[in-house]
């Protein structure tokens, strides 16, 4: 970037001030006139018939406006993602059967939450009991009991990449395991919640849906799809949104239904989720078990990989059922493997449908490889690091193709490592190692090195527009949609970078359907490459067809024309005082006077920008445990991270991603899990259960990056949404079971919480040192 | 259900409101105050994200029923700035990038602000604990953390000034 420029700096976020004082509004703040309360029915049984439901009681209840189940509402099942095939269609409100617990049934519409909240437990539910069905191998095998019986199996999706014949081969020696990567629960601190006004800009027919959403667009299409509207007659707007992390990427039935009662009833209707009905009703993350194998030569030279991996989708397959494909692409992870056999299926089983949460099938590839390394590590008796070395893609393979068909932009995975090992100290680490275990510290200390690639921004197109307005307030839209990333920060610097205005001149404007013509969202850290890049392009245009209305209005060439130091417009180069201030553009832009060939118009272009490909941001990662051999508690010490995602905009937005990632990495790792009993009910619904991890269980972090520019969009931007969780989990992993190591334990599924810590370290064989 | 008469002092202004018996504290600041800063995350006292200050005590305003607060002093997120000058908290929350979705911040700075009251120049260490009873999904800790040192820095650089200018 030149000189002088704000790109790279660690420009304060403008969304910041109304957040920190309580000023900034949530979808659960917002509290229109005449405003009524929804509350939700949820099925108790995970799986069965429903012969029956009585709202009378409900009806009767004070303050209660009406009750409603899926024969009231008469609205057909939805697909809740594009590529599901219509036998698993979902409908809103379950009709005849219910296939989890927390499945939406009723609702219950009241003059205040409470009413509604207690008009609800009145609603009774016949319920005839069908088998519940938790474990997605069991569901698998012939003879399971079949939850959409018209679908013949309980199979929703398949992928497979095959090796050629005879390809598995040249080994001297194969390594093997079966690993689980749990469910995990996403949690934004702020659950799901919507609020749907009727009208929609002046049409009394439409509807205004604030959701808590990352994907306004999507919001809006699922509205208008099941109420039967023109898309142009929802306006779905995300306010301020408290976290997503994947699990608010797709539409949640109960926005469909809330937007039926405000139209029904004529008035506002708000729903906000409770943390239990979030911890039961948001999708789910990972759930995964896969078996690897690992075809190696004696001197560490990887040669085949094989994997199978069940992925639970859960009762309704959605974003989930698809996620095996990011798996399978990013299979070989950053190695050089020349041949790999990979095959997921997706089964539906009775537990909370499976969505995307950070990562979203890129940490369960890399923690399977991971492991299989380390695993192949300690077979071979080879430092993890030596292994991994051995085996890495070098710069100069790429664009390079893996065996499973990622088209890989660009990489130094040597450099990533051999920075996170500096910055670590490795060769100092494992000196220490080796003093404690000398001294037998019953503190046991593990390091674990994790090196990974992942893939962002596959979805390769978005909407962008940049425009001077009368008063010379530049506006950008965006199709994406901000929930603690930042965009309308980095989107302004983008502007002030290219057109030379401050801050307080750009307004960004996103995350409303009327307000921007429309979008994708911010999914697959997708924001800053995307539709940053779209921003950043279209400013470039409107800045060249003002350079030329300058031009031609100062009587100068366009080459001399530059933006104003003090962002006020354009200058002739050296003469400040021939000037002309962005008002001034703008309405020359729209006058008769322009230079020739140029049509009068706003000083605004948009595009649709399509940087074509995915691109694959990587990293390495070390990890430092220490587990308390008495107790069993492992805590990281320790993290050290370095992620490349290409070039850096804003490096304070960029290190808020990466903590944040690292965080929920090592939290699967160490703390999360969702669980259920064996009759499919939840024992993980709340946060007493389901235990995040505070302040005390996280170190201070250490962050740094390579910056690898990708070739595939204009600002060299990869995407950092996901990275720090995708190297964190597996590091953190490693760094456990290298603590556990002397113990003769090789392998342990997360999470690594004291009680199976100590057990594992309670039933290992002595160590024979 | 007949409604309770509540007077209590709000971010230092005398207030009354009318509220059910069995409404939270927490519901009675956001719904029939329309301070609605305070978030509820969990509704069971395990997020803080509702935290406020209630005489003087950091408080899960969602463990609270509204009509305790008859005769206390509550210090909501509203309360901390005065006027446009944010508190120092808010100053080094900023600068430090210390959150990212912001929806629990609000309880954060309660926690912060009741943890430098009672020690105005912690540790990393008890910076953290003074925080334990805050979950924050978006950051991981780090900068808030720093975030409260620097503020802890900037107070005392402050009130030290002050003290001087006084004895002076
Ligand atoms: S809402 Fe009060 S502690 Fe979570
Ligand atoms: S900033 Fe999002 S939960 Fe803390």
């Amino acid at each position: 970037m030149p000189s002088g420029s704000i790109l790279g700096n660690a420009v304060p976020r403008l969304e910041d001030p109304d957040l920190l004082t309580g000023a900034a509004r949530f979808v659960a703040d917002l509290a229109p006139p005449g405003l009524a309360h929804a509350a939700f029915v949820r099925s108790t049984m995970a799986h069965a018939a429903i012969a029956g439901i009585d709202v009378g009681g409900a009806e009767q209840a004070p303050g209660v406006i009406g009750a409603f189940t899926a024969e009231g509402l008469g609205l057909d099942p939805q697909p809740f993602f594009y590529i599901i095939p219509p036998v698993f269609g979902r409908p809103p409100l379950a009709a005849e059967v219910v296939r989890f617990v927390g499945e939406p049934l009723a609702v219950v519409v009241a003059e205040t939450p409470a009413q509604a909240a207690d008009a609800a437990e009145l609603v009774e539910v016949d319920y005839e009991p069908r088998p519940a069905l938790i474990d997605p191998e069991a569901a698998l095998e012939p003879g399971a009991p079949l939850l959409f019986p018209a679908n013949g199996s309980n199979l929703a999706s398949e992928y497979s990449s095959k090796a050629e014949p005879g390809a598995l081969g040249g080994h001297d020696l194969v390594v093997s395991g079966r690993f689980v990567n749990q469910r995990v629960a996403a949690a934004p601190i702020e659950p799901t919640a919507v609020l749907v006004e009727p009208g929609a800009g002046g049409d009394d027919g439409g509807v205004t849906v604030w959701c808590t959403s990352q994907t306004p667009f999507g919001a809006r299409d699922a509205v208008a799809a099941a109420l039967g509207l023109d898309p142009g007659r929802v306006r779905a707007i995300a306010p301020a949104v408290g976290g997503g992390f994947g699990a608010k990427a797709a539409p949640y039935p109960e926005f469909v239904v809330t937007a039926w009662l405000a139209r029904r009833l004529g008035r506002p209707v708000k729903w906000v989720e409770t943390r239990s009905e979030n911890l039961v009703n948001m999708v789910h993350g990972r759930d995964y078990v896969q078996y690897y194998e690992l075809g190696l030569t004696r001197d560490g030279d990887f040669r085949w990989l094989r994997a199978r991996a069940t992925a639970n989708v859960g009762a309704y397959p959605a974003v989930g059922a698809f996620l095996p494909s990011f798996t399978m692409s990013m299979a070989s992870g950053p190695y050089q493997i020349p041949a790999v056999d990979f095959h997921a299926s997706g089964a539906v089983t009775t537990t909370t449908p499976l969505g995307a949460f950070r990562g979203a099938g890129r940490p369960e590839a890399t923690a399977a490889i991971e492991r299989i390394v380390d695993l192949a590590a300690a077979e071979l008796d080879m430092d993890p690091v030596e292994l991994r070395r051995r085996n890495l893609l070098s710069p100069d393979q790429f664009p390079y193709e893996t065996p499973t068909g990622a088209v890989m932009d660009c990489g130094d995975y040597q450099r990533a490592l051999d920075q996170a090992l500096e910055t670590a100290g490795y060769d100092d680490l494992r000196a220490e190692q080796r003093r404690r275990r000398l001294r037998g510290d019953p503190k046991l200390m593990g390091v674990g090195v994790s090196v990974y690639v992942e893939v962002t921004g596959g979805l390769s197109q978005e909407y962008g527009s940049v425009e001077v307005t009368a008063d010379g307030t530049v506006v950008a839209r965006a199709g994406t949609s901000s929930h603690g990333q930042g965009h309308a920060t980095s989107f302004t610097q983008l502007v002030g970078e290219v057109l030379g205005v401050p801050p307080d001149r750009v307004r960004v404007v996103h995350s409303d359907t009327f307000e921007v013509p429309r979008g994708i969202g911010t999914i697959a850290s997708r924001s800053l490459q995307i539709a940053g890049s779209a921003v950043f392009k279209t400013a470039h245009e409107v800045l060249e067809r003002a350079r030329r209305i300058a031009a031609h209005r100062l009587e100068a060439s366009v080459e001399d024309i530059v933006t104003a130091d003090d962002g006020s417009g354009l200058t002739v180069a050296g003469v400040p005082a021939r000037a002309m201030s962005w008002p001034e553009l703008a309405a020359a832009s729209t006058g008769g006077d322009l230079p020739d060939g140029m049509a009068p118009g706003e000083l605004a272009a948009e595009i649709d920008f399509d940087q074509g490909a995915a691109t694959y941001p990587f990293g390495a990662h070390v990890a430092v445990v220490e587990v308390d051999s008495e107790t069993g508690d492992a805590r990281l010490v320790r993290h050290v991270a370095v992620d490349d995602c290409g070039r850096i905009l804003n490096p304070m937005l960029v290190r808020g991603q990466v903590h944040g990632g690292i965080t929920q990495g090592a939290a699967q790792a160490l703390y999360e899990q969702v669980l259920y009993d064996e009759d499919g009910n939840p024992r993980t619904a709340n946060f007493a259960d389901y235990c995040l991890p505070g302040p005390t269980e996280v170190p201070a972090y250490e962050t740094a990056h390579t910056e690898t520019p990708t070739p595939l969009n204009p600002l060299g931007a990869k995407g950092i949404g996901e990275s720090g969780t995708i190297g964190s989990l597996p590091a953190v992993q490693s760094a456990v079971i290298d603590a556990l190591s002397p113990l003769g334990i090789r392998h342990l599924d997360m999470p690594y919480t004291p009680e199976k810590v100590w057990r594992a370290i309670t039933e290992s064989a002595p160590s024979p040192a | 259900m007949s409604r309770v008469h509540v007077t209590c002092t709000v971010n230092g202004d005398e207030t009354e409101f009318l509220c059910d018996g069995g409404q939270t504290l927490l519901n009675a600041l956001r719904d029939e105050l329309g301070l609605t800063g305070a978030k509820e995350g969990c509704g069971t006292g395990d997020c803080g994200s509702c935290s406020v200050i209630i005489d003087g005590r950091l408080t899960c305003s969602c463990l609270v029923l509204a009509p305790e607060a008859q005769g206390a002093a509550v210090l909501t997120v509203e309360g901390l700035a005065s006027g446009d000058d944010l508190h120092p908290l808010q100053q080094s929350f900023l600068e430090g990038a210390a959150l990212q979705c912001g929806v629990c911040t609000p309880g954060i700075l309660m926690a912060a602000a009741a943890l430098l009251d009672r020690n105005p120049d912690p540790t990393e260490t008890e910076v953290r604990y003074g925080l334990a009873g805050n979950l924050c999904r978006c950051t991981g800790y780090d900068k808030i953390v720093r975030s409260v040192l620097a503020a802890a820095d900037s107070q005392r650089t402050t009130s030290q000034r002050t003290n001087t200018e006084e004895t002076a």
